[in-house]
């Protein structure tokens, strides 16, 4: 079992990285020093050692299948990671002057443009770092024009109760209301609700589509019509937009802001946990909000970064993008062209198709429809049978090297199992998933008492939270501390 | 666990115990078990007043927060302080020691409050 | 590109799906499709799109220029160590780490860094890492205002423009008031001037050392503060710093937030970077994003798992402390491998080697006829250099001589306009310092010629 850091070590352990530069008392007053540095030194040899371990103790794309629904955890193309690894672009400073980032400044250009055609929309904002930023930049633009237009007082927003947490927190944080929608047994926004709550006091509608059930909003004409007469704004969560590039656009459907995750729909490898990137789009009425600085091209044809935005909600990150993340995704985009692009988005939702033909006669699939690229199944009637739950059958996933799929979300389907298998995965794997599924479902039949103790073969089995919760709120337990 | 029927009851899940000007306020078996391991529990101070059916505190389990809605009106008196330290309490003894707080009352309304057969009706149905 | 399917695979998933074609079942309902092409130039092959994207990054001459630039993205050693074993596949590609059962090693890994960010700090809980030092500001401003439920906040015009400027962008969303104090002839906080609006203040925000690479006096900011029971938040851009000079617990602040971007992360152009937000323990549960806590598995063994997960949107949704949903994993684990390979020696080391070479290109430039220190304050590794033309003027004329020269302030600080801030860092060689004190001696020898 690998230890910490911290229990590592001994003083004078360590590379020599620079000539020896004397005490900082010869450079600044002792009263400007601290007092002491409780870090520990490390031989190289031992920093080897406990990443590669810690790094055998992790599932990744790389090494097992993740059906989690909405994390779209497709293949992280190599060449995006050797792209993004050139000096020129590594090394290239925020405040270099624009005539020596042409480079840079050409990538973000195209991006902006390719994006902004994609989605349908007027233009985009590379600069937000993540999709919950992307929204909570969107809702500011959208508190921005309604303030300009005299209309400050609408603070409303509409949440479909199938909607991911980051939606109403978004909401919330510039004030709005957050009302949630119900959906109907055909697992579609109920759109007559819907329409009942717009008024004079209606912000933004915040939607996915499709949305987090897997399935179309068929009905999305006639909300965003419904909405746009209120006088609200509609909103498009991009986190499903792995089903739709090159198949429909949100501008088409009547949205006038979105966001995307560059780090889910183009390819950008999660990091475990970030870094992202949530580039938001606006159209014609609400350009003018976007953060600054955009890049634009001026007449001669050179990229520059221009500031003269006067409606611009500002910055809302400390530089211009992140931009190695853009790299990325813009690679991506440049192997696969329209053509490559839509063909993902349709075996995409050939994927998730297969895997629920697969496994609906042992799991519940609520909704008779075809899905689009992920779907959810319920674990209900398997727990009112057997005691089992959606947990233990996730738990049992992770024995066969199978990361758990998206759990308990959306609150509509009691037991929920939301399963994205992406486009990239073979038939093999997804064969493979759904013999897994189909074994656990047997053994929660043969001997339910068994799947509790599930799984059995990780690094570590099932935590105690409660423990660590109960310290955590006392500041207790989040970091190491000294004897 | 069957309800006690020296209390009243809310469709929130808080049990209210009056005795004369002054109530004890917890949370019910229901709540308790469908929260699941309590790991925090954060009440009004004393000297706070508090109005019946506002939300006046959270507990907190790993997987969920449930806001408490004060089921009477009055002040706080006393928050428990055995709760604070060992949350575990409100699990294991919710009509005993994980009582959460004990309030004088301000009137003697008792609107939305509901008897031990009452509230178990409402469980049951659940 | 990456998708296996062939057609006879297609096929038999079709026929399994009960579907007849891959159109059918992905096409939106009809009125909606896409109609005509969108204009995108078409697929390149792999070979062709890396030599493609060779020749753009090629294009950023800049990147291969001497640069002085600091200003709140710094040019630092990356020992290979770090790049080698942080962007491992298994830390690259894995997902959030939502399973603990499946993600020790990042969980490990955010423990280790939270700790670090608490040693560097003085702070006793950490989180799991921000998006940047400029949203890390903001974040702090909301545990403030949480902790005291007032709204006024109190920044220092000497903390950086775009951290102030994207506090500002969140403030006119959220209903914040933020009033400036000023600077002084120091390059300093006037926090006299502050006191004035002290009152009522939420917290009052410094940032050390400042954008102008003056040490600020951060106990005094936090007794401006503590006088009125408002949050004491000290801002650090150049983590680096925090390798030698006093802890913001060492100098009274609540909160500690910044960019950790030094510790071995590129300058890519803007990024991705990574914040850090750390505090007393008092204020626990107000951290907002992601937490790693220490526990026990069912067999008694060491885990590590993500904790007090009710403060976050998945659970609380519109009652968050926070949006934020993603953290920065990989930037804070380059962090944390790079200050594992380099130690308390090495981290002290590299950070007064910078104080060297900003000492030195001090007196290198402070020699020319014209150019004086602005500020007389300490200073870490970067400084205002007052120069005998317009900065801006100098800038451009050193770009063309291919050398980054620094940022002219009056790109921020309209009335500082020949002022230039210029950095040092332990890549800075003397010849790298020779060659821009012959050019700024030229050139102003040359445009004081002209005058």
């Amino acid at each position: 079992m690998p230890s910490l850091l911290f229990e590592q070590g001994a003083p004078g352990r360590g590379n020599t990285f620079v000539a020896n530069p004397g005490a900082p008392s010869r450079y600044l007053d002792a009263s400007l020093l601290r007092s002491e540095l409780p870090l520990p030194d490390h031989a190289e040899i031992e920093v080897a050692r406990h990443f590669t371990e810690l790094s055998h103790r992790n599932f990744s794309v790389d090494t097992n299948f993740y059906p989690l629904g909405s994390c779209t955890m497709k293949y992280n193309p190599k060449l995006n990671e050797a792209v993004a690894a050139f000096p020129g672009f590594t090394d290239l400073h925020p405040f270099a002057p624009d005539a020596g980032a042409q480079g840079a400044l050409h990538l973000l250009w195209d991006m902006e443009r390719s994006l902004s055609a994609l989605f349908g929309m007027t233009e985009f904002s590379l600069m937000p770092a993540a999709g919950a930023h992307g929204e909570i930049t969107a809702m500011l633009m959208a508190k921005k024009y309604f303030t300009q237009t005299g209309q400050g007082a609408r603070n409303l927003c509409l949440v479909p109760d199938t909607a991911h947490g980051t939606n109403p927190a978004s909401a919330a944080m510039v004030g709005y209301r957050v009302v949630s929608i119900p959906s109907t047994s055909r697992g579609r926004t109920d759109v007559a609700a819907l329409k009942s709550k717009l008024d004079g006091a209606t912000a933004v509608c915040m939607m996915t589509n499709p949305n987090t059930l897997g399935l179309f909003e068929d009905d999305i004409i006639d909300i965003t019509k419904a909405v746009h007469a209120a006088g609200g704004l509609m909103y498009y969560d991009g986190a499903n937009a792995n089903a739709i590039v090159g198949l429909v656009r949100p501008g088409d459907m009547g949205f006038d802001l979105l966001h995307l995750n560059l780090h889910k729909t183009f390819s950008v490898p999660h990091g475990g946990g970030g870094p992202g990137s949530g580039p938001v789009g606006a159209n014609a009425k609400l350009a003018k909000y976007l953060p600054k600085p955009i890049v634009i091209r001026n007449g001669d044809g050179s990229f520059a970064l221009n500031w003269e935005r006067a409606s611009s909600i500002g910055p809302v990150r400390g530089f211009w993008s992140h931009f190695l993340a853009v790299v990325r995704a813009y690679a991506y985009i440049i192997v696969h062209g329209e053509e490559g692009l839509r063909r993902n988005s349709q075996l995409a939702v050939l994927n998730a198709n297969y895997v629920r033909a697969k496994i609906k006669d042992v799991l519940t699939v609520p909704y008779d429809d075809f899905c689009r690229h992920e779907f959810v199944c319920s674990a209900e009637t398997l727990k009112k049978e057997t005691g089992v739950r959606a947990l233990d059958l996730a738990k049992g996933l992770l024995d066969a090297g199978i990361h758990a799929p998206t759990m308990y979300w959306p609150h509509v389907v009691p037991e929920c199992l939301m399963i994205e298998p992406t486009e990239t995965e073979t038939r093999e794997t997804l064969d493979n998933f759904s013999a897994t599924i189909h074994a656990l479902v047997k053994q929660a039949h043969d001997d339910p008492t068994s799947m509790a103790e599930l799984p059995l073969h990780t690094p570590v089995r099932r935590v105690d939270e409660a423990h660590v919760g109960r310290q955590a709120n006392k500041g207790i337990g989040l970091r190491w501390q000294p004897k | 666990m069957a309800q006690p029927t020296d209390r009243l009851y809310t469709k929130e899940h808080e049990w209210v115990k009056i005795d004369g000007a002054n109530a004890v306020v917890g949370i019910t078996d229901y709540a308790q078990s469908s929260l699941g391991d309590i790991v925090y529990v954060e009440m009004p101070k004393p000297g706070v007043a508090v109005e019946r059916g506002k939300p006046v505190g959270v507990v907190e389990s790993v997987k969920a927060v449930s806001d408490i809605y004060a089921p009477v009106s009055g002040t706080i008196v006393e928050v428990n302080a055995a709760v604070e330290e060992d949350q575990t309490k409100v699990n294991s003894d919710p009509y005993g020691e994980g009582w959460l707080v004990k309030l004088k009352l301000a009137d003697a309304d008792k609107t939305g409050l509901m008897d031990a057969g009452a509230y178990e009706e409402l469980v049951k149905s659940l | 590109m990456y998708t296996p399917h062939t057609d006879d695979e297609i096929r038999a998933m079709l026929a399994e799906i009960g579907a007849p074609s891959l159109e059918v079942l992905s096409s939106p309902p009809r009125g909606l499709e896409i109609k005509e092409s969108l204009g995108l130039p078409p697929a390149l092959p792999e070979a062709e799109a890396y030599a493609h994207l060779k020749a753009l990054a090629d294009k950023n001459d800049a990147a291969r220029k001497i640069s002085f630039l600091g200003a709140g993205a710094y040019r630092h050693y990356q020992p290979p160590a770090v790049p080698w074993f942080a962007m491992r596949s298994e830390f690259l590609t894995a997902y959030t780490p939502y399973q603990a059962e499946a993600s020790q090693g990042s969980l490990q890994a955010i423990f280790e860094w939270q700790t670090y960010v608490c040693l560097l700090t003085g702070m006793d809980v950490s989180n799991a890492s921000l998006y940047d030092g400029a949203t890390a500001l903001v974040e702090g401003v909301i545990m403030a205002m949480h902790a005291n439920g007032r709204k006024r906040v109190l920044v220092s015009q000497a903390v950086h423009p775009m951290y102030r400027a994207v506090l500002a962008t969140y403030a006119a969303g959220m209903g914040l008031e933020v009033i400036e104090m000023p600077y002084n002839a120091a390059g300093v906080t006037d926090l006299s001037r502050g006191a004035d609006h002290a009152r009522g203040a939420s917290c009052v925000v410094v940032q050390s050392p400042n954008f102008f690479g003056c040490i600020e006096d951060v106990a005094a900011s936090s007794k401006l503060a503590h006088d009125d029971d408002a949050v004491s938040i000290s801002v650090t851009a150049e983590a680096l710093s925090l390798g030698v000079l006093k802890t913001p617990r060492e100098s009274g602040a609540d909160i500690a937030l910044g960019e950790a971007q030094s510790f071995g992360l590129p300058v890519g152009y803007g990024g991705p970077y990574v914040g850090f937000i750390a505090s007393t323990k008092e204020h626990v549960r107000r951290l907002p994003g992601r937490l790693v806590g220490e526990t026990t598995d069912v067999d008694g063994r060491r885990a590590f798992v993500l904790t007090l997960q009710g403060r976050e949107q998945h659970i609380r949704r519109e009652l968050a402390t926070s949006n934020i949903c993603t953290n920065q994993a990989l930037c804070a684990l380059i962090a944390t491998v790079y200050l594992a390979t380099v130690g308390a020696t090495g981290l002290r080391s590299i950070a007064t080697t910078n104080l060297r070479r900003a000492r030195e290109l001090s007196d290198a430039l402070t020699s020319i006829t014209g150019f004086s220190r602005a500020f007389a304050t300490p200073v870490f590794n970067e400084f205002c250099l007052r120069t005998p033309v317009p900065a801006e003027q100098l800038v451009k004329a050193l770009e063309r001589r291919g050398i980054l020269a620094g940022l002219p302030l009056s790109r921020f600080y309209p009335e500082l306009t020949h002022h230039l801030l210029i950095c040092a860092t332990e890549l800075t060689t003397s010849d790298d310092i020779r060659h821009l004190n012959s050019a700024l001696a030229e050139e102003t020898s040359r445009a004081v010629a002209v005058v």
